[in-house]
C-alpha cells in the first residue's frame, strides 16, 4: 500500500498557480526526494500535506486517510521539518527535545527512552547540555530532525534540511534518514543536492510549478538526449569561444578539464571532426556519463 | 612574488576557545582558491581576519600588499566581499545598489556610471538591473550582489558561500562569472559546501577545528586518499580527523 498518495494536487494563489497538478506516491520505507528551484512549489506541496493550506484541487491520502476530511487521523503520523524550522537557542540540546517531548505528550519515563533512542543515532549525546545556539550548522540540523522525531511520525516531511550544511554533516544526516527508512518510514525530502538524490529511491524534478519528471535516479539519469564528454585541454577562455561557435555542441569548464555536451543527432566522430576544424586537439576525447544534474538542466530548458 | 593572500600563523582566540590555528596561507593573483572546511571549523573567523573585520590574536599576514595587523581599512577598500548573508538593500534596485557599493568606494560619478554599463554587460544584469532586488530570484539577486562586490574593480574577491540555496542553472552560470573574472585576473577565495565546485579550484585547502589539514590541487588531494572525488575525501579525511579528536579526549 502507497503510504503517502498525492493526486493531481494543484494550488493556486489567485492568479498564479503554485503547484500545477503534481502526482506521487510514497511507499513505506523509501525516501522521496523533490527537486527544483525556487519558486517550483516545494513548500507549497508540503505545507498542503501537512493540513497547514488549503489546496485548491486534487486529493492526498497518508495512510490511507484523506487529508482534508480525516486530518486528525493524519496528524500523529506526520514530522514535518520546514527549510526556517527554529530551535530554541537559549536552550540546550536536551531541553529543546524535552520541550518537544511535552509538545507532544510524552511521560517521563518515555522521553527517557526516546531521548537516548534519538542520542544514539544523532550522535547529540556529548552535547546534551550545549545551548543550540551554539551548536554548528549540521548539528543544528540533526537536532530540528530529532526534535520531530520524538513522537515517531510514520512520514517525514522535509524541506531543504541540508542546504547550507558541510559534506560529512550531510553524510550523517542522510545515514539517519537510512536508518528512519529501513524502520519503515515514508520520506520526503527537498534538496538542491544531486548526490543526495542518488541517495533516494525515486525522486520529483519540478520547475514554476510542473513536473519535469519523476522516477528512480537511475530512471532519471537515462533521460539525458545527447552525450557528455571530458576532453583533456586547458579550458581557457579562447578554447571555451571556439568550443561554443560549433554547432551543436556547448561546453562547460570543469577545474582545468573541458566537457562538452552534444546534441543527441551528433555523433564522436563528427564532433573529433568538428573539433579539430576549430583547431582544439582533440586526442584525448572520452565519454563520461551525464549526471542527475545535466538532465536537470536540460529538462529545465526544454520547458 | 607579490602574493594576493599570505598568512603565518594566523590564530584567533575567543577567550579559551581557539577558532583559527596558525594557519598559513598563499594564493597568487589570479588564483581561484577553494576555502573549504566543516561548518564551525574556522572558515568564516579566518574570512573576517583576511578583510580586516577582526584583528588576529596571534600571527601575521598581508592582503593586496596590506598588513592585516595595521592596514585593515586599506584592505577593506581594496578587496571585495561577497556572502550569501551579505545582502543588497531589498527595495532598492540592481542599479540603486550597485550606485550605493560605488559611492562607498567613492568612485568618481562618470566612472561608476560607465562601470555599472560595464558589469550589466559582463555579468548579465539587463534583464533584471532596474528591479526591486528584494523579490528577484536567489540567481538573479546572487549576480547584482557579485556586480556589487566587484564594483571598485578590487583584485581580489572574497565568496563566502556564494551558491548556497541557488537551483543547479544559476549554479553552472555564476561560476562561468567566476571564470571571466579570474580570466581578467582577479584572485578569487570562495567557500563553498558543493564539492563539484570545489573541484573547479585551482587549489583548495581543507579546515578541520581552526588547522588546515590539507592544501593543494583538488584532484591530487583525491588521488592522495584514493577516493573516487572530492566529495568522498573530503567526507573521509574529517570523519578521521574527528576520530582522532574524539580519542584523545578519553586517552587523555
Amino acid at each position: 500500500m502507497s503510504f503517502i498518495e498525492i493526486k493531481n494536487l494543484t494550488k493556486k494563489y489567485g492568479e498564479q498557480t503554485a503547484v500545477d497538478g503534481f502526482s506521487l506516491t510514497v511507499e513505506e520505507g523509501q525516501i522521496f526526494a523533490i527537486v527544483g528551484p525556487d519558486g517550483a512549489g516545494k513548500t507549497s506541496l508540503f505545507r498542503s500535506l501537512c493540513g497547514l493550506l488549503e489546496f485548491t484541487e486534487g486529493e492526498a491520502f497518508i495512510a490511507g486517510y484523506n487529508i482534508t476530511l480525516e486530518f486528525d487521523k493524519v496528524k500523529n503520523l506526520l514530522g514535518y521539518m520546514p527549510q526556517d524550522f527554529s530551535l530554541y537557542s537559549d536552550l540546550t540540546v536536551e531541553e529543546n527535545l524535552s520541550f518537544y517531548a511535552g509538545l507532544f505528550g510524552l511521560k517521563h519515563n518515555e522521553f527517557e527512552q526516546k531521548k537516548n533512542r534519538l542520542y544514539e543515532f544523532s550522535g547529540l549525546g556529548p552535547f546534551a547540555a550545549r545551548r543550540a545556539a551554539m551548536l554548528s550548522g549540521g548539528m543544528k540540523q540533526k537536532l530540528a530532525l530529532s526534535c520531530n522525531l520524538i513522537h515517531d511520525p510514520r512520514v517525514l516531511v522535509l524541506d531543504e534540511p541540508t542546504t547550507g550544511v558541510d559534506p560529512l554533516s550531510r553524510r550523517q544526516f542522510w545515514e539517519i534518514l537510512k536508518t528512519l527508512r529501513d524502520d519503515g518510514a515514508a520520506i520526503i525530502v527537498a534538496t538542491p543536492y544531486m548526490d543526495e538524490v542518488e541517495l533516494s529511491d525515486k525522486a520529483i524534478f519540478v520547475h514554476k510549478g510542473r513536473e519535469l519528471s519523476q522516477g528512480t535516479p537511475r530512471e532519471l539519469a537515462s533521460l539525458y538526449k545527447g552525450k557528455v564528454y571530458s576532453i583533456d585541454i586547458f579550458p581557457s577562455r579562447e578554447v571555451m569561444v571556439r568550443v561554443n561557435a560549433i554547432a551543436g555542441v556547448t561546453g562547460r569548464r570543469f577545474g582545468a578539464a573541458l566537457h562538452v555536451y552534444t546534441t543527441a543527432d551528433m555523433n564522436r566522430d563528427e564532433l573529433l571532426t568538428n573539433l579539430e576544424k576549430a583547431g582544439i586537439d582533440g586526442t584525448a576525447v572520452s565519454e563520461i556519463p551525464a549526471e542527475l544534474e545535466d538532465v536537470f538542466i536540460q529538462l529545465m530548458g526544454e520547458e | 612574488m607579490d602574493r594576493a593572500v599570505v598568512t603565518e600563523k594566523l590564530t584567533r582566540r575567543f577567550g579559551n576557545f581557539t577558532a583559527v590555528d596558525k594557519i598559513d596561507l598563499a594564493v597568487e593573483y589570479g588564483e581561484i582558491f577553494g576555502f573549504l572546511g566543516a561548518n564551525g571549523a574556522g572558515k568564516t573567523t579566518a574570512i573576517r581576519m583576511l578583510c580586516g573585520l577582526l584583528l588576529p590574536s596571534e600571527g601575521t599576514g598581508r592582503v593586496n600588499g596590506f598588513d592585516i595587523n595595521s592596514q585593515y581599512e586599506k584592505i577593506k577598500l581594496s578587496i571585495g566581499y561577497m556572502s550569501q548573508k551579505f545582502s543588497l538593500y531589498a527595495d532598492l534596485t540592481g542599479r540603486q545598489n550597485l550606485e550605493f557599493y560605488g559611492t562607498i568606494y567613492r568612485l568618481p560619478r562618470r566612472e561608476l556610471k560607465d562601470r555599472i554599463e560595464e558589469l550589466k554587460e559582463s555579468l548579465s544584469l539587463s534583464e533584471f538591473i532596474d528591479r526591486q532586488t528584494g523579490p528577484l530570484p536567489v540567481g538573479w539577486r546572487q549576480r547584482v550582489a557579485l556586480a556589487a562586490a566587484v564594483i571598485h574593480r578590487p583584485r581580489i574577491v572574497f565568496l563566502d558561500e556564494p551558491t548556497g540555496g541557488v537551483d543547479p542553472v544559476f549554479r553552472r552560470r555564476f561560476w562561468e562569472l567566476l571564470y571571466q573574472l579570474a580570466d581578467a585576473g582577479t584572485t578569487l577565495f570562495v567557500t563553498t559546501h558543493y564539492m563539484d565546485e570545489a573541484e573547479f579550484c585551482r587549489r583548495i585547502s581543507i579546515m578541520h577545528r581552526g588547522r588546515i589539514i590539507e592544501m593543494g590541487p583538488p584532484l591530487d588531494i583525491v588521488n592522495k586518499y584514493g577516493e573516487k572525488d572530492l566529495q568522498e575525501t573530503f567526507i573521509k579525511l574529517i570523519r578521521e580527523k574527528e576520530r582522532d579528536a574524539q580519542n584523545q579526549v578519553s586517552g587523555s
